[in-house]
């Protein structure tokens, strides 16, 4: 079957509404992370265990207003590495009161335009034909050729609708496949209520702060994804491009 | 012009939506929190309905064993005694002072509002109920988590001591700081929400809201409130006003 040479309406639309959404989420997950810049394996991690990665990104970094630590142990095994328990007398940066609800806000409108676009596309056949490769598209010389391309910055021309290139649909399908659902479902797992009903996503990540190492991971990769997206935009023509996505010319 | 007959596509997709809207809002809850016509508090009340529609409101959070309780910092209120905190009660906070002094061998749970028996417990009033003990993760918003065993007398028990009545809806949390907040019946009978006065196997120390807390497993730690001194049950929603959650900003419902 033939792919069309422009943007249906649907996808601009879903595209529109999932880049806006993705904005919100990454600007306000980046405030909630302020909150807390410290990320850990496993299920606990907090200010008074050992972290995995210490973020310098506000002044919650390393502060060190605590009273001094005090055992709570269960029973009176005060032994090395036993649990303790100190009070904060720092004031924290916490912007989560509407960093929180933005971000859910967000998540609800990039998982109602991500439903909307998985049925429309599978419906249509769009997500066949443009963001799966093609049998004949996956040789070994055909899959060189276009690293070699992408390495020298050979970009084809912009085309304006969804014939997309090899390396181009391998992309698009991880952010949309796999990226995404990934991030939404590490998201879920930081959820009381949600791991409450489905305890097994505690079991699949390894713990609730596993799970948020994760989801910040993805993030990074969707960053990447979309510094890699924009100047794929530019350098194969940037008005053309950004008509094609927008108007639909 | 003549009339319109073919459905487009557009209209299916609006007409689809609203509908689905409709539904979900009607289904559940006859009284969701208020919103003040804030765009995030509509988001934190859709958050509600499709927990509450979506998932068993009775499932147990995981629970622990006892090797894997770990260290729990205390943020917050630490101690509502102390005037120089800005969370401090200017009423309750010498109240506090007092029935600290006396090891809280004074202090009593107040219990009010739709009620067939309104009255006051003790703490050992409170120790001869029916106990819970469980390991369970606390999730604090900021981003932590911390592994601790509590024991308390399971909240829908004493409600039911206290002949809840049918009319009732919402049991509010009032506390010696200057916080409150409430839940629904269905959270205030989850098999897990303690009104705890235990920590790891001692009495509930002070920096973590001794004498007596609330543990609700199912929602972020700013849920389990503190330092609660009187459970007010409601039949209609009380945002708690400058004590509450949503006047300062902050979502009601944080079951995510």
């Amino acid at each position: 079957m033939q792919v069309p040479t422009r943007h249906a309406r649907w996808v601009r639309a879903t595209h529109g509404a999932a880049a806006l959404s993705v904005v919100v989420l990454a600007c306000s997950g980046g405030v909630i992370l302020m909150a807390h810049p410290r990320l850990y394996w496993g299920e606990v991690g907090n200010d008074l265990t050992p972290a995995l990665l210490e973020l310098p990104i506000s002044r919650n970094h390393r502060h060190d207003g605590w009273t001094t630590p005090t055992s709570i142990a269960p029973g009176d095994t005060a032994s090395a590495g036993a649990p303790v328990s100190a009070s904060r007398t720092f004031e924290i940066f916490n912007q989560n009161g509407w960093g929180r609800s933005l971000h859910f806000l967000a998540g609800w409108v990039l998982f109602a335009t991500g439903l909307l676009y998985l049925t429309l596309g599978a419906v249509s056949g769009h997500l066949r034909r443009a963001l799966l490769p093609r049998r004949d598209e996956v040789t070994r010389r055909q899959v060189a050729r276009e690293i070699g391309d992408h390495l020298r910055l050979r970009i084809r021309a912009a085309t304006g609708g969804p014939d997309y290139g090899l390396l181009q649909k391998s992309a698009y399908a991880c952010i949309v496949f796999v990226a995404l659902p990934l991030t939404a479902i590490t998201g879920l797992t930081m959820s009381p209520a949600v791991t409450a009903a489905a305890p097994f996503l505690l079991t699949l990540f390894g713990g609730l702060q596993s799970a948020r190492t994760i989801h910040f991971a993805l993030w990074a990769l969707l960053l990447l994804f979309t510094f890699g997206h924009i100047t794929m935009v530019v350098l194969s023509g940037f008005r053309r491009q950004v008509r094609a996505m927008t108007v639909g010319e | 012009m003549p009339p319109r007959l073919r459905l487009t596509r557009r209209d299916a997709l609006i007409g689809g939506l609203t509908a689905a809207g409709g539904m979900l809002l009607t289904g559940c809850a006859t009284d969701l929190p208020p919103t003040y016509g804030h765009l995030l508090r509509m988001g934190d009340n859709l958050t509600y309905v499709a927990h509450r529609a979506l998932l068993p409101g009775q499932a147990l959070a995981r629970e622990y064993s006892r090797g894997d309780i770990s260290s729990f910092p205390a943020i917050g209120t630490t101690n509502p005694a102390d005037t120089a905190l800005p969370t401090h009660h200017p009423e309750f906070a010498p109240v506090y002072a007092e029935l600290r002094r006396g090891d809280f061998a004074d202090f009593r749970l107040d219990i009010a509002g739709s009620v067939a028996r309104p009255g006051t417990y003790s703490l050992s009033d409170l120790k001869r109920m029916p106990a819970r003990t469980q390991i369970t993760r606390h999730v604090c918003e900021e981003g932590w988590s911390a592994v601790a065993e509590w024991t308390g007398v399971p909240l829908g028990h004493v409600l039911q001591a206290a002949g809840i009545l049918p009319t009732a809806r919402y049991v509010t949390f009032q506390t010696f700081d200057r916080f409150g907040d409430n839940i629904d019946l269905l959270d205030a009978f989850h098999p897990q929400t303690l009104l705890a006065y235990g920590m790891n196997g001692r009495d509930l120390p002070v920096p973590h809201g001794g004498p007596l807390r609330v543990r609700v497993e199912t929602q972020i730690g700013y849920k389990s409130v503190k330092y609660v001194r009187r459970l007010l049950v409601h039949d209609a929603f009380d945002d708690l006003g400058a004590n509450g959650p949503i006047r300062n900003g902050w979502s009601w419902y944080a079951g995510i």
